[in-house]
């Protein structure tokens, strides 16, 4: 399946892709309104120290310890995509113990958030990949050997 | 085809349903549960009767799961006899279940010590909280003005308040220990959670207990006198081994399995809060009921069952909990100077981190306040990675995928994991 | 220098707050460091004096929230004594340095492929449909045969010198590496392998990585002989040797210590941090026969398997010169007209040195055929094709082949802001600093490249087809395929075009 990958040879800490994040799951279609004057919750975040910057986001495992985690059955694997039910989730946060690459986080509900690859918003696609300006964040098959 | 038994509708008896069903699509699946419900995270029912969930909600894979796996589900019945050499089970209604695979995800009960006039408490006044059948009990009957006593200061008892908090402000909270939370909190770190509930109005009574009850009075070992409307008694659990024991299976303090979570007795398998199983940190046997642990065992032991290999390669303790606004996460083993371990501490206003270390690994860490990426310090646990192999100095102090090294998150962030 | 500081930045920064969702991207991107924000007021900053208008963060603010404009405050009009000509005496003035600027001359100065049209078919000798019918741009550069031979039993001889073929008539010209970046190059290089064409060092020796991409690039020997050795000139597909630059005729170059990093260093074949001098003439050369010893002594070193280019930069008496190396035994005579870009350049001397590349070409092709020997070599021009009419009109004009740089590099994202003297380009280009070089990720800048010369072969195509001409070879020098609109009498005589309508 498709998944985000990173590679921080090229990424510029620039954060958009926490922009484009938060403005995809907003719901809003003007991103002015949408994310000024707000804290952001982007489903991903930019990591890094000096010249290394690196985007993180859900990995979307084949065999997740959040999902098997979830208390309350809102963590679910569908079509190899790991989503959140967020109606479900009781905010126990029991995911953000677990992952172990820090890409589950509290979200401004109480709720963890997380990526769901923006397949359900209006953008059907990563917004993150989509708007790198550098290539940095991809959305693209990729074999499991590469690992 | 097969015929599979699962004895218990919780996480592991959920978890052994998919696991089966990840290797055979064919074979008949029973399941038994003693309760009424099943098919819910059990530490729903605080958030159930704080109202921050329904029973809908909480329906752990939806109501439809048995009927899309092909599972018979007996609900209300409970497995009384095990027969390994006729390969039955039998059950409190009579019927004899013969199987091909067991798997007993039991769980645990209530443990409830003999106190002194207990049956004097009236039978709706008096509640344990262990399944959702307890909380709809307690809902039913608390109102605003119940005053309510909670035996057990841990995980349970706390949970219970805070789900009562949402209806009666007349909450007290006892326990022999001198803190609350003694199984995953130091004093100091318990004193932060005390004072946070203190300041919400629960009464605390520490170091004490009851020593007696005389109908809705509890004598304290203080000397007080507690009236209450309404009695949860939440001392701790007993996981229900029974089964196996009594079939001749080897039980300790829960029920021993191999990695494959096969117990001693053939074709019988065993997961969840029932059993014993590897601490990672430790490479002791104990039981880390846990649910996260639950279900790993569940399906470790549903793919055996069912012909295919999985392990369980152990667990550790852990807990994430939200307690009336303070969030709390714990992990591992708390080492420090005095049983050779090292401490990393940092505390400020609304955050608190303390991070343990021992023969050069992280074995636990208790975590207040900012949680984000607290995965990481419990994978490094879980993973028993060499601290010498990372740069721990930054990771101590922010916990971020930079000290695993380039390499690491080429393989992480850039491929299938 | 203390004083009254005379300047008032050049341009503004206009930031619609409605807009402005604070994500800092701007700040973050500016590698002058424009932008800024302020936690305590919740605003974001700009300090324009620091603008160089490289459009970094107007392309990248996600709600267009940024615009960067020529600031209108102005100094007292004057047709004579122009803002720019005022400044530049100020900054001199404060300075006592020569001025410097880079890319090309910007002044304005005519643009002859402006004032040329293209002739079509109409009726007689159809035009061509390229979607339809094949069409062949491909050029073979190189010294060709006076005559066909044949030999005894009646067989074409097909012995010829060394050729580069390519597959439409553009070559990325020369910009070295530590003008330009790692990526830069590595963008050109993958590029050019995929175009079937080449690139070209420039005088900055090749990175060892690039060496496998050694069939499509041609490497530079010039004055300061950086980065020149064996496996250098065995690695190319043909070498060129720089007598001359269009952006700075007559004056060598100098690549600052700053830039001059370990990579660069390496590839150079000289001490890190220290300035990289080309002398402005070759000291091996000072006539043609000197010429001629350099281009032999290259092809006996290289077992007479290459062509060998000789690039001068386009100047008053450039005929005589080309015919010179014409005789010198170059198979390729690369001109590059004034308005050729450069790294770093002494103002005056871009701005004023060198002649247009349409006028140098047409008098060049003319001299030769009519000398008899524009067969000896091919030629190949340069120093401002901005576009695929451009590239038709040279190679009607007489050019075998064009060499692009500056709209390369504004593929790459060049977005011209002629600064590139700094090191601190916004866009990854003209720059060492390791994290801006990451800027340009060469899957994306290869990509770009091969796209923009795919389009231009579609439109030459096209164009061809119009004048119903189905090879490139058979549009060289073809000048009545040209007209010329609004020119002297003595433009059209030099390009050897006859008026439009005529």
């Amino acid at each position: 399946m498709k998944r985000v990958y990173v590679n921080e040879k090229w990424c510029l800490g620039c954060h958009l892709c926490e922009y484009n994040c938060a403005f995809a799951n907003s719901g809003e279609t003007d991103m002015a309104k949408a994310l000024r004057g707000k804290v952001i919750h982007p489903r991903l975040h930019i990591e890094g120290q000096g010249e290394i910057h690196y985007a993180v986001s859900c990995r979307h495992c084949t065999d997740p310890l959040c999902v098997k985690s979830c208390i309350s059955g809102a963590l679910s694997i569908q079509d190899g995509t790991v989503k959140i039910d967020h109606d479900k989730c009781v905010g126990c946060l029991t995911c953000v113990l677990v992952c172990p690459y820090g890409a589950v986080a509290p979200g401004p509900d109480g709720a963890a958030t997380k990526c769901e690859l923006c397949l359900e918003n209006a953008c059907g696609a990563p917004a993150c990949a989509a708007g790198c300006p550098n290539n940095a964040i991809v959305y693209e098959e990729r074999e499991e050997a590469s690992a | 085809m097969k015929r599979y038994v699962i004895v218990g509708g919780g996480i592991a008896g959920i978890h052994c349903i998919e696991g089966i069903r990840s290797a055979d699509r064919s074979g008949s699946i029973t399941l038994i549960s003693a309760e009424a419900d099943s098919n819910y995270g059990r530490p729903l029912i605080s958030y159930y009767l704080e109202g921050a969930t329904d029973e809908e909600k909480m329906s752990y894979r939806g109501s439809d799961f048995y009927e899309r796996n092909g599972v018979t589900a007996l609900h209300g019945v409970t497995a009384e006899k095990l027969d390994p050499t006729a390969k039955t089970l039998t059950l409190s209604d009579g019927q004899v279940l013969p199987y091909d695979a067991l798997c007993v995800a039991a769980g645990s009960g209530p443990f409830v010590p003999p106190f002194a006039g207990l049956d004097t408490v009236p039978q709706e006044k008096k509640f344990t909280f262990m399944t959702l059948s307890d909380a709809r009990g307690l809902m039913q009957a608390v109102t605003p003005e119940s005053r309510v006593l909670i035996i057990g200061g841990g995980l349970i008892g706390l949970k219970c308040a805070e789900g009562l908090y949402a209806h009666t402000k007349h909450l007290t909270v006892c326990d022999l220990a001198p803190h609350v939370l003694s199984s995953i909190l130091q004093p100091e770190s318990a004193e932060i959670v005390e004072q946070h509930l203190k300041a919400k109005g629960i009464r605390l009574m520490l170091g004490d207990s009851a020593k007696e009850f005389q109908g809705t009075k509890a004598l304290m070992n203080s000397g007080e006198t507690v009236e209450f409307d309404l009695l949860v008694l939440a001392i701790g659990v007993r996981p229900n081994t029974g089964l196996i024991k009594d079939a001749g299976g080897d039980v300790n303090r829960g029920i021993v399995t191999d990695a494959s979570m096969a117990t001693t007795i053939p074709c019988v398998y065993a997961a969840g809060d029932c059993v014993e199983s590897k601490n990672i940190i430790t490479g002791g046997q104990g039981i880390l009921a846990i649910l996260p642990n639950a279900a790993m065992q569940g399906r470790t032991a549903g793919i055996n069952m069912a012909g295919g290999e999985a392990v369980f390669d152990g667990g550790i303790p852990m807990n994430s909990m939200g307690l009336m606004g303070v969030h709390l996460m714990t992990a591992g083993s708390y080492y420090e100077e005095s049983n050779g371990g090292q401490v990393y501490m940092e505390a400020s206003e609304g955050s608190y981190k303390k991070l343990f270390t021992k023969d050069g690994y992280l074995t636990g860490f208790i975590l207040m306040g900012d949680l984000h990426r607290a995965g990481i310090y419990t994978a490094l646990i879980r993973e028993r990675r060499p601290l010498d192999s990372i740069d721990f100095e930054t990771v101590k102090k922010d916990p971020s995928l930079l000290p695993f090294g380039a390499e690491y998150r080429r393989q992480t962030l850039g491929g299938v994991v | 220098m203390p004083g009254i500081n005379y300047f008032y930045p050049e341009f503004e920064v206009v930031r619609n707050d409605a807009r402005c969702i604070r994500c800092q991207v701007c700040a973050r991107q500016c590698a002058n460091e424009v932008h800024s924000y302020d936690p305590e007021r919740d605003l974001m900053l700009s300090d324009e004096s620091k603008c160089v208008n490289c459009q970094r963060c107007v392309s990248l603010c996600p709600t267009r929230a940024l615009k960067i404009v020529k600031s209108d405050c102005r100094l007292r009009e004057n047709a004579n004594w122009e803002g720019d000509t005022i400044r530049e005496v100020y900054k001199q003035a404060l300075s006592g340095g020569v001025l410097l600027s880079s890319m090309g001359n910007p002044k304005n100065y005519p643009v002859y492929w402006d004032k040329i049209l293209i002739n079509a078919s109409q009726v007689t000798n159809p035009s061509i449909d390229p979607l339809r019918e094949p069409m062949e741009t491909r050029v073979f550069l190189g010294k060709k045969p006076e005559k066909l031979e044949r030999d005894e039993n009646g067989n074409l001889k097909c012995e010829l010198t060394p050729q580069l073929e390519l597959s439409m008539p553009v070559m990325f010209s020369a910009m070295s590496y530590g003008s330009i970046s790692y990526n830069a190059h590595e963008s050109l290089a993958r590029a050019s392998k995929e175009l079937g064409i080449y690139y070209n060092t420039g005088e900055g020796g090749l990175h060892e990585d690039f060496y496998v991409y050694g069939p499509n690039t041609i490497v530079q020997v010039a004055s300061g002989r950086f980065g020149v050795h064996r496996d250098y000139m065995e690695a190319g597909a043909a070498v060129e040797i720089k007598m001359g630059q269009g952006a700075k005729p007559g004056i060598g170059g100098h690549l600052p210590g700053t830039k001059v990093g370990p990579d660069v260093s390496r590839t150079r074949m000289i001490p890190e941090g220290s300035d990289a001098i080309s002398p402005a003439p070759h000291h091996d050369i000072y006539s043609i026969e000197d010429l001629r010893q350099l281009v032999y002594s290259i092809k006996e070193a290289t077992g007479h398997k290459k062509p060998v280019i000789v690039k001068v930069a386009a100047v008053h008496n450039i005929a005589a010169i080309a015919s010179g190396i014409a005789r010198s035994g170059a198979d390729i005579i690369a001109i590059d007209g004034f308005r050729g870009g450069t790294g770093a350049a002494p103002t005056r001397i871009r701005d004023s040195v060198g002649i247009p590349i349409e006028l140098a070409l047409a008098a060049v092709d003319q001299r030769l055929r009519d000398e008899g020997i524009r067969g000896n070599v091919s030629l190949v021009v340069g120093g401002s094709i901005r576009s695929s009419a451009d590239v038709v009109k040279a190679i009607a004009l007489g050019a075998d082949a064009c060499y692009i740089a500056t709209a390369a590099l504004l593929a790459l994202g060049c977005h011209l802001c002629r600064t590139c003297q700094t090191g601190n380009c916004n866009w990854g280009i003209a720059t060492q600093k390791p994290e801006l070089v990451k800027r340009l990720n060469p899957d994306l800048g290869y990509k770009r490249l091969v796209n923009l010369m795919t389009a231009w072969n579609h439109e030459i195509k096209e164009l061809m087809g119009g004048m119903g001409i189905n090879s490139i070879e058979a549009l060289r020098g073809n000048r009545l395929m040209l007209r010329g609109v609004g020119l002297t009498d003595a433009e059209l005589r030099i390009l050897g075009i006859s008026h439009a309508g005529e």
